[in-house]
């Protein structure tokens, strides 16, 4: 069913370091940030793991209670605007997108190239934070610690951020055009697999919402700079509108991390159930729902500080509407899988991780939306536990499931498949052990942040060091199998799960300019009626 | 957007669709512009409606004259980017530079008079900060630092996007002696117009929020 590989693709037509910095191919520009994000995994991982053996003991006895914060503040920052933010969306998103919507590229492409350079100088001003006196702020940079008291690089690390929501924002620019222009013939909207839609919504926040962070990030370190003292009580500034406007950024970057593995999940699910997503035009709009609702619920990060109780009241009322797309989502996947014949290939182990880590998340996410409970739970281990399960059971499983599903296509080598269904369980057994005790430590009152706790809480923290250890392990293995195939996997075909989809008609690896000849679209996405049960 | 290789880029299939792309770039951009200055902007409202007697007795600090020159000499401006982009829809090669030089010179006068404006304020020591000295009504160290806080944050945000646009007229003003811009793609010309055009709009903003509101005579 698939024709000998053509002899150049965009792999091999030029092994020059010069053709790969200079690139202005969305698939290499792909490679590249697949190269970033894994190395800024690895040092967020690391850190990570440092404050985890600490943990370990109820006394702080490895490091001293201000390498402690540096370090939970800068695995924050690290996995968030380094990792998170641009994973999906980076390296998948450049990937397939443009394959998926039958173009030659993206709509800029020597602006995508700009944007992988500006996420590279960020992240080594954020490393170089990292090696000389850190950041103690917490991600967050509540002022007026950050703004006034802390001692430590806040200046240079919020221009490391400011720099790099830049990149955010010219990717997400890049998104935007390329799916409303670059369509192939017959691609309408309502053909778009489910992937586009995500990624489309998740470049609507990028756009309306970095540069409010770029702002506030920039008037924190000229508040410090200069003296200017916008958030400073001193002269009469106020702390929480520095609050509010980081929030306004930093919830709905919540659904930049989450959609786009949505919008993998979906592609997973049609693929590995030989199925079309059940109401396919609602998860299409979910993705759009979750994207508009999501800028109205950032004040559920301010039920404890001087917000007013009714504005209180509608922020809780809004955070518990935007869990209905959600669940639009889940509901839809689970009725596209019922009663069909699954394939557990690995990416389907990983999509079902999600599923189940997503919905523990998401369900944890209701009771902070209610203001009684959050009173108690605020700033406590469940808070941490939370919204690990959305951003690393959540995001990162789908960011997985995604990168063995299309590894495939990218490489053009299979990797080893019993490998990759050990690994998933992995990663979903250590990631459970890990974050399942801090929903009980937070519950009983463990606040996040500190170094040392009470001894009664030492059990459950052993309990999730050893999960983090498990969970470490997971996520080497696949690092290190994939790595081996690029060498020693079986050549791939052009369509090695016998997927619907334009990215999968054309060669493994593709050409440089994807398509020989520009696809016409004629049929809906994931069109696999046709084609009866089981196997492709 | 156009390089060496001739004005349509190799992923593109026509001028038309290449043209449009990079309009709604353009537009899109701008809409990061305005959650940018957005941020800014609230701020401000929130300030002002705190300290209002405050905000109005610094509003009298601003030179009025100064700022009602520089919203007319940014006024003229924006007709004559219109101009030449008008020009080069035309593929009028000597008119798209005069009015692309006409256009830079307003901009740089409308940055010499803020220049003129920033040293007076900075003789009047009201520049927030250590140095910073007021003899009006409230305490010298409170919230009046905002009002100028808030105005160089403007401006000065406002002013780096005049710098940027000069610069993006001076690319276009070496494109079209180069020849590069003709009846059939002058998309350049007309993207740094739009860019131009918010810069313009943002003033707009600026001058009564900063210099007018709450001055009766
Ligand atoms: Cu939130």
């Amino acid at each position: 069913m698939s024709e000998p590989a053509p002899a150049t693709n965009y792999l091999n037509w030029n092994y020059s370091i010069r053709s790969w910095l200079l690139t202005t191919d969305h698939k290499r520009i792909g490679l590249l940030y697949l190269m970033g994000v894994t190395f800024f995994f690895a040092i967020g991982g690391l850190m990570a793991s440092l404050f985890r053996m600490e943990l370990a003991t109820p006394a702080g006895n490895l490091v001293t209670a201000d390498t402690y914060n540096k370090l939970f503040t800068l695995h924050g920052v690290v996995m968030i605007f380094f990792f998170l933010v641009p994973s999906v969306p980076g390296v998948l998103g450049n990937f397939v997108l443009p394959i998926m919507i039958g173009a030659k590229d993206v709509a800029f492409p020597r602006l995508n190239l700009a944007s992988w350079y500006v996420y590279i100088i960020g992240g080594c001003i954020t490393l170089y934070v990292a090696v000389t006196g850190g950041l103690d702020t917490g991600w967050t940079f509540y002022t007026p610690y950050s703004s006034t008291y802390a001692n430590t690089k806040v200046i240079t690390a919020a221009l490391g951020v400011f720099i790099t929501g830049f990149s955010s924002i010219l990717t997400g620019l890049n998104f935007i055009v390329t799916t409303h222009k670059l369509r192939a013939p017959g691609m309408t909207w309502m053909r778009l697999p489910l992937f586009v839609w995500a990624i489309y919504a998740t470049s609507l926040i990028m756009v309306l919402a970095t540069p409010v962070l770029a702002i506030t990030i920039a008037l924190i370190a000229i508040e410090r700079a200069t003296g200017i003292g916008i958030f400073d009580p001193a002269i009469g500034g106020d702390p929480v509108l520095f609050q509010h406007m980081f929030w306004f950024y930093s919830h709905p970057a919540v659904y930049i991390m989450i959609l786009p593995s949505m919008g993998v999940m979906s592609e997973l699910i049609a693929c590995f159930c030989r199925r079309r997503i059940f109401g396919y035009s609602f998860v299409a709009a979910s993705s759009l729902a979750i994207a508009i609702i999501g800028f109205f619920v950032w004040g559920h990060h301010l039920f404890v500080s001087t917000q007013s109780p009714y504005a209180g009241m509608v922020f809780s009322f809004l955070s518990f509407l935007v869990a209905i797309p959600s669940a639009v989502k889940a509901f839809n996947w689970t009725a596209t899988m019922y009663k069909s014949s699954v394939s557990w290939q690995t990416p389907m182990v990983y999509a079902m991780g999600f599923m189940g880590l997503f919905l523990i998340g998401g369900l944890t996410g209701l009771f902070l939306a209610n203001l009684a409970v959050d009173i108690h739970l605020h700033d406590t281990y469940f808070v941490v536990a939370h919204f690990h399960y959305i951003m690393v059971g959540g995001a990162l499983m789908g960011y997985l499931g995604g990168l063995h599903y299309w590894w495939p296509k990218i490489t053009g080598k299979l990797y080893p498949e019993w490998w990759g269904k050990f690994s998933a369980l992995t990663v979903f057994i250590g990631f459970n052990l890990t974050f399942m005790p801090q929903f009980v430590l937070g519950f009983m009152g463990m606040p996040r942040r500190y170094y040392s706790y009470p001894v009664e809480w030492q059990a459950l923290n052993v309990l999730s060091s050893a999960g983090a250890t498990i969970l470490g392990v997971g996520y080497l293995i696949p690092m290190i199998y994939l790595i081996w195939s690029l060498k020693n996997g079986k050549p791939a075909p052009a369509n090695p799960w016998g997927a619907k989809g334009l990215e999968w008609t054309t060669p493994s690896p593709p050409p440089m300019h994807n398509f020989e000849q520009t696809p016409i679209v004629t049929e809906e996405a994931y069109a696999y009626g046709n084609e009866g049960h089981g196997h492709g | 957007m156009a390089d060496s290789h001739g004005p349509l880029a190799h992923h593109f299939d026509s001028l038309e669709q290449q043209y449009e792309s990079a309009r709604l770039g353009m537009w899109t951009f701008l809409i990061t512009e305005v959650m940018m200055f957005g941020g800014l902007f609230l701020g401000y409202v929130v300030y002002r409606t705190k300290y209002p007697d405050l905000f109005v007795a610094g509003s009298h600090h601003l030179d009025i004259t100064l700022g009602a020159f520089n919203t007319v000499v940014l006024i003229v401006s924006s007709l004559t980017m219109a101009m030449a982009v008008h020009a080069a829809q035309e593929g009028r090669r000597a008119r798209i530079i005069g009015y692309l030089w006409l256009t830079l010179l307003l901009g740089g006068t409308f940055l010499g008079v803020k220049v003129v404006e920033y040293s007076h304020k900075f003789h009047d020591h009201l520049i927030p900060g250590a140095h910073f000295q007021w003899h009006g009504a409230g305490d010298p160290v409170g919230p009046i630092q905002l009002f100028f806080g808030y105005y160089f944050l403007m401006t000065g945000l406002h002013a780096v996007h005049m710098i940027i646009g000069a610069g993006l007229l001076l690319w276009l003003i070496r494109l079209a002696s180069k020849n590069r811009f003709s009846a059939e793609f002058f998309t350049p010309v007309e993207m740094v117009g739009l860019y131009w055009h918010f810069v313009d709009i943002v003033w707009i903003f600026l001058f009564p929020l900063l210099y007018l509101i709450g001055r009766h005579g």
